[in-house]
C-alpha cells in the first residue's frame, strides 16, 4: 500500500510540474540514457533552466497561456 | 460481456440526456420562484458528458479517423524537452492549465447583465458545437503536421499572404488582449489600497521565488510554491491591516490613471528581465492558485447549491444595458468569448499540446475534453455573478456617466431598472469586502470577486471574513492577468519582429538587444495606449474594449475553423466538412456583424463613427458634450472613436481576406481527384 501511495505521490508530482510546464527530469534522463547514450546528459539544474527559457522565452511568439 | 452491439449500451446515455434536458428545461421556463444553481450545473455537465460521448466520438471515428497506432510527433522526434509523449491525464491538466485564463471568468460576468439564461445556453450549445470542435480539429491538424503552429499551417496550407495577414491578426488580438486584461486589473485596484498593496507584494515575493529556485535550492518547484502561497496569503492580510490605517492607506491608494503608468512601466520592464526572476514564479503561483481556486469554487457551489437571485432574463437583451451597450445577437456571443468558443486556444491547441501527445487517440479527451473543462469553469463565473443581489452587480458594472457617482444616486438609479437596492446595502457591501466603495468597478473581476468571497465565505464561515476572500479572489485574477500582461508582451514582441523584419531584415534579430527594446516598446506602447484611453474613458473602457477583444477573439476562432474546413477539403472528406463550417460560418456572421454594427450603427453608444461624428458636430460648435469636461477631453473621444474604428476595420479586413483565400483554395482543391493536403506521411508506432 505504501508502494502505491508513493506512486501516486508521484503521479501527483510530475502532474504538478507539468501544469506549469516542467517536464519529468527522469524520464529526459530515461530517454538519453537508452536513445543517446553518447551525449552528455543535463544534471536537474541544468535541465530546470533549460527548460524555464524554453518556456518563458516566448519565441516564435508562441504564448504560453490563453487569456 | 461483450456488449459492443448492444443497443442497451446507450441506455444509460439516454437517462442522463433526459435529465440535462429537464434541468435545461427548468432553468429555462421557470419563472417567479428563484432557480437553484445546480440546476444550470446539472444541465451543463449532462450535455457536456452526452457530446462527449456522442459528438466527439463522431469527430474522432468519422472526421478525423483518429489511429492509434499512427506515431505522433512526441513519439517521432521524442528529445525528453519540447517533445515528450506524456500520460494522457497528466497531458489534460498542462493543457488545461494553458488555456484557462481571465477570459472563461469574466465573459459570463459581463454577459449577466442580460439575465444568466442566454449566457448559460449559449456556454452549452456554443462550447459542444464550435469551441471544444476547434480545440480539438485544431490539435488534430497540427499533430498531423508536427506540431505546427496555426501561422505556420495556414501559411503552408493556404499560402504565404494569408499566413501573415493571420500573423498580423494573431498580433492584433495579442494587442487588445492585453490591453483589455490590464484594464480589468486597473478597474479592480483603483482606490483600493488593500488590493493594490497585495497586488505589488507578489513581486517581491516572485522574485524571492525566482533567486530561491535559480541559486538557493534550484528547481524546486513544489517547496518554493507552497513558500510562495503562504507569503500571498500573509500579504493579504497584511493588506487587510494596511487598508485599515489611515497612514499607509494613503500611500497604497492610487486613481486609475497612475495605475496605468504602472502597468506600463512594469509591462515594460518585466519583458525585458530575465524569464526566470519575476515571469515563471508568478505563473507557477497563478497557476497553482488558478486550479485551487476553481476546484474550491466548484466545490462551494456543490456544498451550498445557492439560488440564482438574477434574473433569467432582464430588460436588457434589448441592447440598451448600462454593462456594455448592443443587443443579445450579435454581442451577447461577442460578449461571452473564451467559455463558450475562444480563438486563442488554436494557439495552445497548436503550440505545446501536440508536442506532448503520446498517442493521437487521446486527443479526443485533451481537446474536446479541457474545452468542455474550461466552460464549466465559465458557467461556476455566471453562477457566481448571479448569486449576489441583481442591485450590487448593476452598481458594480454601470460606468458612473449613467448611473451617477454616489451610492444614494446610484442606488435609486438602479433601483429604478428593478433591480431594488438601498444606499445603505451597497455601503454594506463594500464594508464587508474591504473597501471604501463598490460603485464603478466594471470589468467583471471585482463582481466575480463577491461573487466568490460568498461562496467560499459561507463554506467556510469561521475561517475568515468575507474581505479576506474578497481580495484573495481579485489577487488571483490580477496575478494570472499579470502574468497574461509579461508572457503576451514579451510572445508580442516576437511578433512584431517578425511582422516587422519584412520591411527592416535588421528587426528580426531576437538576439539584437537595440531590436529587442525597440520591439518591445512598440508592443508595451500598443497595448498602453489603448489601455490608457480605456481609463480616461467617462463611459468606462470596458464599454468599448471588452467588444473589441470578443470581435478580435472570436474571428481568430473564424480563422482556425475555416483552415480546418480547408483541410478537411484537402483531405478528400468534404462530406464531414459541415463540422467546423458550421461553427465558422456562425462566427463569420457574429463577428461581421458585431464589427459593422460597431463601425455604422447610427446610435453613438453603440457606433464608432456615429459617435466621432456627434462629437466633432459638437466641437466644431463650440459645445463641450457631457461626459467629456473640456475640449481636450472632446479631442481624446473623437480619436478614440477613430481609433476603435480603424481596429474593427482592419479586424473585418484580415477576417474577409482569409475568408477568400479559403475558399480559393477549398475550391481549388475540389476540383482535384486525389486530397492535397499537408499531412505528414503515415509512420508506425515503433514495436507497436
Amino acid at each position: 500500500m505504501f508502494n502505491d501511495l508513493s506512486r501516486m505521490g508521484k503521479y501527483l508530482g510530475k502532474a504538478a510540474r507539468m501544469l506549469v510546464g516542467m517536464p519529468d527530469y527522469d524520464t529526459y534522463v530515461e530517454h538519453m540514457r537508452s536513445k543517446h547514450p553518447d551525449q552528455p546528459v543535463m544534471s536537474y539544474e541544468e535541465f530546470f533552466r533549460e527548460r524555464q527559457d524554453a518556456r518563458y522565452g516566448g519565441g516564435k511568439g508562441r504564448p504560453i497561456r490563453c487569456c | 460481456m461483450d456488449n459492443k452491439n448492444n443497443p442497451l449500451r446507450h441506455l444509460p446515455w439516454v437517462v442522463l440526456a433526459l435529465v440535462g434536458a429537464s434541468a435545461l428545461g427548468v432553468i429555462a421556463l421557470r419563472r417567479g420562484e428563484a432557480v437553484n444553481a445546480l440546476w444550470i450545473v446539472v444541465a451543463a455537465v449532462a450535455t457536456y458528458l452526452v457530446a462527449y460521448r456522442y459528438y466527439s466520438l463522431f469527430i474522432a471515428t468519422k472526421v478525423m479517423q483518429l489511429d492509434p497506432r499512427r506515431a505522433t510527433p512526441a513519439v517521432l522526434n521524442n528529445d525528453g524537452l519540447d517533445f515528450v509523449p506524456t500520460n494522457k491525464h497528466v497531458l489534460f491538466g498542462h493543457h488545461f492549465a494553458a488555456i484557462a485564463g481571465a477570459g472563461p471568468l469574466v465573459g459570463p460576468v459581463l454577459a449577466a447583465q442580460m439575465g444568466y439564461l442566454p449566457g448559460t445556453l449559449w456556454l452549452i450549445a456554443g462550447v459542444v458545437l464550435a469551441g471544444a470542435v476547434q480545440d480539438f480539429m485544431v490539435l488534430f491538424v497540427s499533430t498531423r503536421r508536427n506540431a505546427r503552429s496555426l501561422g505556420d499551417m495556414v501559411r503552408e496550407e493556404m499560402g504565404s499572404v494569408p499566413g501573415t495577414i493571420a500573423l498580423f491578426g494573431c498580433f492584433l488580438i495579442m494587442i487588445i488582449i492585453l490591453a483589455v486584461l490590464a484594464l480589468i486589473v486597473v478597474k479592480a485596484l483603483a482606490h483600493s489600497p488593500w488590493g493594490m498593496f497585495t497586488v505589488m507584494a507578489t513581486i517581491p515575493i516572485a522574485v524571492f521565488m525566482g533567486v530561491y529556485m535559480r541559486y538557493i535550492r534550484p528547481g524546486r518547484i513544489g517547496e518554493i510554491s507552497v513558500i510562495g502561497i503562504a507569503l500571498l496569503l500573509g500579504s493579504i492580510w497584511l493588506g487587510g491591516a494596511i487598508s485599515t490605517d489611515p497612514y499607509w492607506s494613503e500611500v497604497f491608494s492610487f486613481d486609475g490613471v497612475q495605475i496605468t503608468w504602472m502597468l506600463i512601466g512594469y509591462g515594460f520592464v518585466a519583458a525585458v528581465l530575465p524569464v526566470w526572476l519575476i515571469l515563471a514564479p508568478r505563473d507557477y503561483l497563478s497557476t497553482f492558485l488558478k486550479i485551487g481556486t476553481i476546484a474550491a469554487l466548484a466545490l462551494g457551489i456543490l456544498i451550498l447549491s445557492p439560488d440564482l437571485k438574477m434574473p433569467a432574463l432582464t430588460q436588457f437583451t434589448d441592447g440598451t444595458g448600462p454593462v456594455w451597450k448592443g443587443a443579445l445577437f450579435p454581442f451577447l456571443f461577442i460578449t461571452i468569448a473564451c467559455g463558450a468558443v475562444s480563438g486563442f486556444h488554436a494557439l495552445i491547441s497548436s503550440g505545446t499540446t501536440p508536442k506532448l501527445l503520446a498517442n493521437e487517440s487521446h486527443a479526443r479527451y485533451i481537446g474536446y475534453g479541457g474545452m468542455l473543462m474550461e466552460s464549466m469553469v465559465a458557467i461556476m463565473a455566471m453562477v457566481a455573478a448571479s448569486v449576489i443581489e441583481p442591485g450590487v452587480y448593476f452598481a458594480m458594472n454601470s460606468p458612473a456617466a449613467i448611473v451617477g457617482a454616489d451610492v444614494a444616486s446610484v442606488a435609486a438609479k438602479v433601483s429604478s431598472w428593478g433591480f431594488v437596492i438601498t444606499p445603505e446595502a451597497l455601503e454594506g457591501v463594500a464594508r464587508d469586502i474591504g473597501e471604501t466603495t463598490v460603485l464603478a468597478r466594471a470589468g467583471g473581476a471585482p463582481t466575480l470577486a463577491v461573487g466568490i468571497a460568498q461562496i467560499l465565505h459561507q463554506l467556510m464561515p469561521g475561517m475568515s471574513s468575507m474581505a479576506f476572500w474578497y481580495h484573495f479572489a481579485i489577487l488571483f485574477e490580477a496575478l494570472f492577468i499579470l502574468t497574461a500582461v509579461d508572457a503576451g508582451t514579451r510572445a508580442g514582441r516576437f511578433m512584431l519582429q517578425d511582422l516587422l523584419g519584412n520591411f527592416v531584415p535588421a528587426l528580426r534579430r531576437t538576439d539584437s538587444w537595440a531590436a529587442n527594446v525597440i520591439a518591445t516598446a512598440g508592443c508595451v506602447a500598443l497595448w498602453g495606449y489603448l489601455l490608457y484611453q480605456g481609463v480616461i474613458d467617462p463611459l468606462g473602457g470596458i464599454n468599448t474594449l471588452w467588444p473589441l477583444f470578443g470581435i478580435s477573439n472570436q474571428m481568430l476562432a473564424a480563422i482556425a475553423l475555416m483552415l480546418c474546413t480547408v483541410v478537411l477539403i484537402k483531405m478528400k472528406r468534404q462530406q464531414y466538412a459541415w463540422v467546423t463550417l458550421m461553427p465558422a460560418v456562425w462566427l463569420l456572421i457574429c463577428t461581421t456583424v458585431a464589427s459593422l454594427i460597431k463601425l455604422f450603427d447610427a446610435d453613438p453608444a453603440v457606433g464608432f463613427l456615429a459617435l466621432a461624428h456627434k462629437y466633432e458636430a459638437a466641437l466644431a460648435a463650440g459645445q463641450v458634450l457631457a461626459p467629456a469636461k473640456d475640449l481636450g477631453q472632446m479631442q481624446n473621444v473623437i480619436m478614440n472613436a477613430y481609433t476603435n474604428a480603424g481596429l474593427s476595420a482592419l479586424f473585418l479586413l484580415v477576417v474577409f481576406s482569409i475568408l477568400f483565400y479559403s475558399l480559393k483554395v477549398a475550391f481549388a482543391a475540389s476540383a482535384k481527384a486525389e486530397r492535397s493536403d499537408r499531412e505528414t506521411p503515415f509512420q508506425a508506432i515503433p514495436g507497436a
